[in-house]
């Protein structure tokens, strides 16, 4: 389950860290599915009994993005002097989606509840018809338009002109370059293995759903989903929606000084900004992204590393040539470009397209993904961009600390 | 001091009993004369016209009668009297006209549980601390101050022989079910309804009792029915006890007495069993068990005031196998501390986690725990293949293949990867401690702590301190054992310790009797005759006999010809016959259920059974290697005391409590006979039988392990 999943990767941050549990004032977390019966996933993880049992925590829905609004959350309640210590993530079952009843048998089991006698409550049941018992799904669509975010992926790939070979080259180089860094260690080292299966022998110690050997030729030959006769979206360019979780250590700096840690990155600053969900779907990081490198003081020449979540191919690089086009900036109202995007600088792990995207967890992967790398490759600013459902973008810039 | 108090809450007196300094409430002499004389006082007391009893201490109500008292008990009469002083007291209990209503929460035992069921109602909490029993059996005696004659007639005949003869307590639920005590409420409101329910029986009288079913108006509504179940109960006594334990086959006369013959006669049979089973030696072998597992509870295993136990919040174990799990399962599961498993092998690590999981799965299927406890503990549990998570731990245990160079290895990669003051134990049955810890930077933190498998059940754990070892070390271990629920000896770092040191001359005795052709299942009944769960052939299987193998070469190395191994195990393992844990082994087995002894082993060897056996040169054989060895482990000063060795033998290897272990049946022999006897056995089979030194001086010096009068 969520709680299962969610409490174990946080269980091994809190080993990994050796950080004592009574030294947690905090826990947010992320999650875009919750279970009904289980809406609060946040103060199930700090229930564990690492951690004393008077931890607060909540849990929050930013979409695509909640995992790093919960670490960006947790920035601000360290700044604004109410914790010093929190942990921040997200997860997704996406493999156990709460399976609804049709809201006509709802209405008539929440009467039946409250119905006086027997024969009230069969009258309501008779009421029922066949297609009321089919149980309701829930989909990946928006509320406001009713269309579907492969849609909105295809709309824009048509839209902004965005060839099917450009897509599936970014699809082999998120495959090859995350297959590269499971096999030097990079990613292993980020991910806890999971004890799966009813022995749970069956180990977990990578994402499972990198292909290393798939190839342009592999991914051209795949049917477009979305738009079967002029579309370019399939489920080769696109992220498969997984399980995962992900947890971040947030301090503040005295404090993880205090305490002698050293901090991998500082949060320099982060951006949320909304689109018209009926126009590109998936354009929000294109005015999220100048907008956090604004108020982080920089430009994107500064960045030495990017994070950018791969929801589709047509929208990242959509939003690459939105950030590049004077056409799209002046479009945006944007007082000139963001930047150019350096492929040898971006996604150096591969992104969600090959490691999947378990919603809620993804923020939370983003920044330990970008910190470990920032550090490792001694850079002073990253950033990340991540789409999210409702027309929302997120941005966040990360900065190494001395 | 007074042990009560009294408090006016309306009409009602509530009489709190907290016996002053001291942790537990129990009845002695003393309080009885006491508690009598209140019960006199409030019968006059014209405002008091009802009475609540309750306990002073938090979580413990009475735990039972005071058994100092008992041991100072010397003949049949005097015992017989202590019962009927008791009897007595209770019966004015129960014939206060101003009724007495019980507020039970916490362990209610014996004398407590007595009490109770004297007063004319019983309240009790559901806290799982709450727990209602009659353990007298398991002291060899039975509940003497009336309980063996109001618990039938309370919940029926059945349900009281469930809780008198095996002595185990119910909990609260269950004592509610079976009509034990009236209510059930939540601690915070226990006082309450105990005096509501004092005020209803005044206003009122005493309600009538639920029925107990078909099954009960037809078992034991009925003497006829009640005849069933006394016989099935005796059989059941017999099968279970071998007929060595006279206390519960007692208690079944004296319950039968009470309910076809009347109260009157079943309280003079009650007096008059408990003062003779007090007498035997059986009663007193058991008491004197209680006393010294109460004793090794407060005793550390060092010097009074030397060493200060680290808190052990925290324990890391190496080694995700059979052992491993179970260690880390039991640690959660009792003490409800983290445990970290580390294993190369992440799939072993998976597999041993779910192990230890399984533990706890077993109690909430029981119902020991709640769905929110078990996912608590649960993840208490946790593993991985590296060292994250163990600089934390307080505590690590290695438990890995038995192999010094390997163990050697472990130490050296812990000691890199935990901070200096982490204590490491070591897990092993046969290779010394010292070896393992020689090369290590700070020896003062590694110690071993032998358990024995499986490790969740098997009650007894060894604690081997090398010279090296610091106190502190020593204290952690010790505490850290006890908190787990394992009776902890500390025993010297010699070959096999204690346990293993004293078990592997008779099970090579055993060897030697299987070379001369004497049948299997003859060699087993006559020890599970003499007393023991299993015999030492079947023991031989469960061990493993490669494991068998390997021990009896180490102690053949370390002690010499007395201990050559037997050829039989040698020619067991050249037929690739491992004991159970291959399906092959002394005994068939088929889906891991032993179905009859094997007599091909006799063919491997190479001789024919013997049809006529003397039974009882078989038991000499075997008790006397086991004696002698222990003698000559006492003599090397392997443990501590005779208390902890033979409390070790008794919770280690099943030797029979009713004896008392093996030095207070080398007591019972006296020195000089036993001398005599390995003298003879010596003669027959060989110098393996020589009797030890500390033997033969106490032969010569008319010396004893333990006092000859007195309990301890």
């Amino acid at each position: 389950s969520a709680a299962d999943l969610a409490r174990h990767c946080t269980r091994e941050l809190l080993y990994r860290t050796e950080l004592p549990g009574s030294e947690v004032d905090e826990v947010i977390y992320g999650q875009v599915v919750p279970s009904p019966l289980l809406p609060n996933v946040a103060r199930e993880v700090s229930l564990l009994p690492q951690l004393p049992r008077t931890v607060p925590a909540y849990t929050l829905n930013r979409a695509c993005a909640s995992g790093a609004q919960a670490i960006s959350n947790a920035a601000d309640q360290i700044m604004a002097g109410h914790a010093d210590v929190i942990l921040a993530g997200g997860v997704e079952t996406l493999s156990d989606v709460p399976i609804l009843h049709t809201h006509k048998f709802s209405q008539v089991l929440v009467s039946a509840n409250k119905a006086r006698s027997l024969s009230e409550r069969l009258g309501l049941f008779a009421q029922v018809r066949p297609r009321d018992l089919v149980p309701v799904s829930p989909a990946i669509a928006e509320p406001s338009t009713g269309e579907s975010m492969g849609q909105s992926a295809e709309k824009m790939a048509k839209e902004n002109h965005i060839s099917r070979e450009a897509q599936d080259e970014l699809a082999l180089m998120s495959h090859q370059r995350a297959a590269a860094a499971t096999a030097d260690g990079r990613l292993l080292a980020e991910v806890t293995p999971w004890f799966g299966g009813r022995g749970m022998d069956q180990v977990i110690q990578s994402d499972n759903t990198i292909r290393s050997d798939t190839t342009l030729d592999a991914l051209s030959k795949l049917r477009p989903v979305f738009d079967r006769r002029y579309g370019s979206v399939t489920a080769g360019n696109s992220s498969p929606l997984t399980d995962g979780a992900a947890t971040t250590l947030i301090m503040s700096e005295e404090k993880a000084r205090a305490m002698g840690y050293r901090p991998l990155t500082a949060i320099r600053s982060y951006a949320v900004a909304a689109v018209d969900p009926g126009w590109q779907l998936l354009m929000g990081p294109a005015y999220a992204v100048p907008l956090a490198l604004r108020r982080a003081g920089i430009t994107w020449e500064h960045l030495g590393l990017v994070e950018i979540h791969e929801a589709f191919a047509s929208q990242v690089l959509s939003n690459v040539q939105a950030w590049a086009s004077p056409e799209w900036s002046a479009r945006l109202g944007l007082p000139g470009v963001t930047g150019e995007v350096d492929w040898t600088r971006t996604n150096i792990s591969g992104g969600s397209i090959a490691l999947g995207h378990p919603f809620a967890a993804t923020g939370a992967r983003l920044v330990t993904t970008l910190s470990n790398a920032m550090v490792r490759e001694d850079v002073q600013f990253g950033l990340i961009s991540i789409c999210a459902q409702g027309g929302m973008g997120f941005a966040m810039v990360l900065e190494r600390v001395p | 001091m007074s042990a009560f108090t009294l408090e006016r809450r309306g009409n009602v007196t509530l009489v709190t009993f907290d016996l002053p300094n001291e942790p537990l409430n129990t009845i002695s002499k003393a309080v009885g004369w006491e508690l009598d004389e209140l019960l006199s006082r409030l019968a006059t007391d014209e405002p008091t016209r009802a009475i609540v009893i309750r306990s002073g201490k938090p979580d413990s109500f009475v735990a039972g009668a005071d058994i100092e008292e008992f041991v100072q008990l010397r003949t049949v009469e005097e015992a017989a009297r202590l019962s009927r002083d008791g009897q007595l007291l209770m019966q004015r209990v129960a014939d206060s006209e101003k009724p007495v209503v019980a507020a039970i929460h916490g362990a209610c035992l014996g004398g407590g549980l007595e009490l109770a069921l004297a007063c004319r109602y019983r309240v009790a909490s559901d806290h799982p601390k709450t727990q209602l029993g009659l353990p007298e059996t398991q002291l060899g005696l039975l509940p003497g101050a009336g309980g063996s004659n109001r618990l039938p007639r309370l919940v029926g005949v059945r349900a009281a022989f469930d809780m008198i003869l095996a002595g185990k307590p119910v909990r609260g639920k269950k004592a509610l079910q079976i009509g034990l005590v009236d209510e059930l409420v939540p601690e915070a409101i226990l006082l309450e309804t105990a005096i509501e329910a004092a005020e209803r029986l005044v206003r009122s009288g005493t309600p009538s009792r639920r029925g107990r079913g078909l099954a009960g108006a037809l078992l034991d509504g009925n003497p006829l029915g009640r005849l069933v179940v006394y016989k099935k109960a005796r059989e059941q006594v017999e099968q279970k006890t071998g007929g060595k334990y006279p206390a519960p086959l007692r208690a079944i006369e004296v319950v039968r007495t009470s309910m076809e013959e009347g109260m009157t006669k079943g309280l003079e049979a009650e007096a008059q069993a408990f003062g003779e089973l007090a007498m035997t030696d059986v009663s007193r072998r058991l008491v004197e068990i209680f006393f010294a597992t109460t004793a090794l509870k407060k005793d550390d295993g060092v010097p009074a005031g030397m060493g200060r136990a680290v808190p052990v919040r925290r324990i890391g174990v190496i080694g995700s196998g059979f052992m491993g799990a179970g260690i880390a399962g039991t640690a959660v599961m009792q003490a409800h501390v983290e445990a970290r498993l580390k294993d190369s092998d992440l799939v072993r690590v998976g597999k041993g986690i779910k192990a230890a999981t399984d533990l706890l799965a077993v109690r909430l299927k029981r119902r020991q725990l709640t769905r929110f406890e078990y996912e608590r503990q649960r993840a208490l549990l946790s593993g991985t293949g590296d060292f994250s998570g163990f600089a934390g731990a307080q505590l690590v245990i290695e438990a890995v293949f038995e192999d010094l160079a390997v163990k050697r290895q472990v130490i050296a990669e812990l000691e890199a990867n935990v901070p200096a003051t982490t204590i490491l134990a070591t897990n092993t049955s046969t290779i010394p401690i010292h070896d393992i810890a020689s090369g290590a930077r700070h020896p003062e933190r590694i110690l071993g702590m032998h358990f024995f498998s499986p490790v969740e059940k098997m009650p007894l754990l060894e604690v081997i301190p090398t010279s090296s070892t610091s106190a502190d070390a020593i204290v952690t271990a010790v505490q850290f054992g006890r908190r787990i629920g394992k009776t902890v000896i500390v025993v010297a770092d010699s070959p096999g310790f204690w346990v293993n040191r004293i078990l592997l001359p008779y099970l090579n005795e055993a060897g030697h009797l299987l070379e001369e052709g004497v049948p299997i299942e003859t060699i087993d009944s006559v020890m599970t005759a003499w007393g023991f769960p299993v015999g030492p052939v079947t023991l031989l299987d469960e061990v493993g006999l490669d494991v068998g193998e390997k021990a009896g070469k180490v102690m053949h190395q370390s002690f010499g010809e007395r201990l050559a191994p037997s050829r039989v195990v040698g020619v067991m393992r050249a037929d690739d016959r491992l004991g159970r844990k291959n399906g092959r082994g002394f005994y068939f087995y088929k889906d891991g259920r032993k179905t009859g002894a094997d007599g091909s082993v006799f063919q491997l060897l190479g001789v024919r059974p013997q049809g006529e056996v003397d039974r009882q040169r078989v038991e000499d054989r075997l008790v006397f290697a086991m004696l002698n060895e222990a003698a000559m482990a006492m003599g090397e000063g392997v443990v501590r005391t005779p208390r902890d060795a033979d409390v070790g033998a008794i919770f280690g290897i099943g030797f029979p409590p009713f004896r008392g272990g093996p030095l207070r049946t080398l007591d019972a022999i006296g020195a000089g006979e036993a001398v005599a006897m390995l003298e003879r056995l010596e003669a027959a089979h060989g110098p393996r039988f020589h009797p030890a030194p500390v033997l033969e001086e106490m032969a010569r010096t008319g010396g004893r392990w333990y006092p000859a009068d007195g309990y301890r």
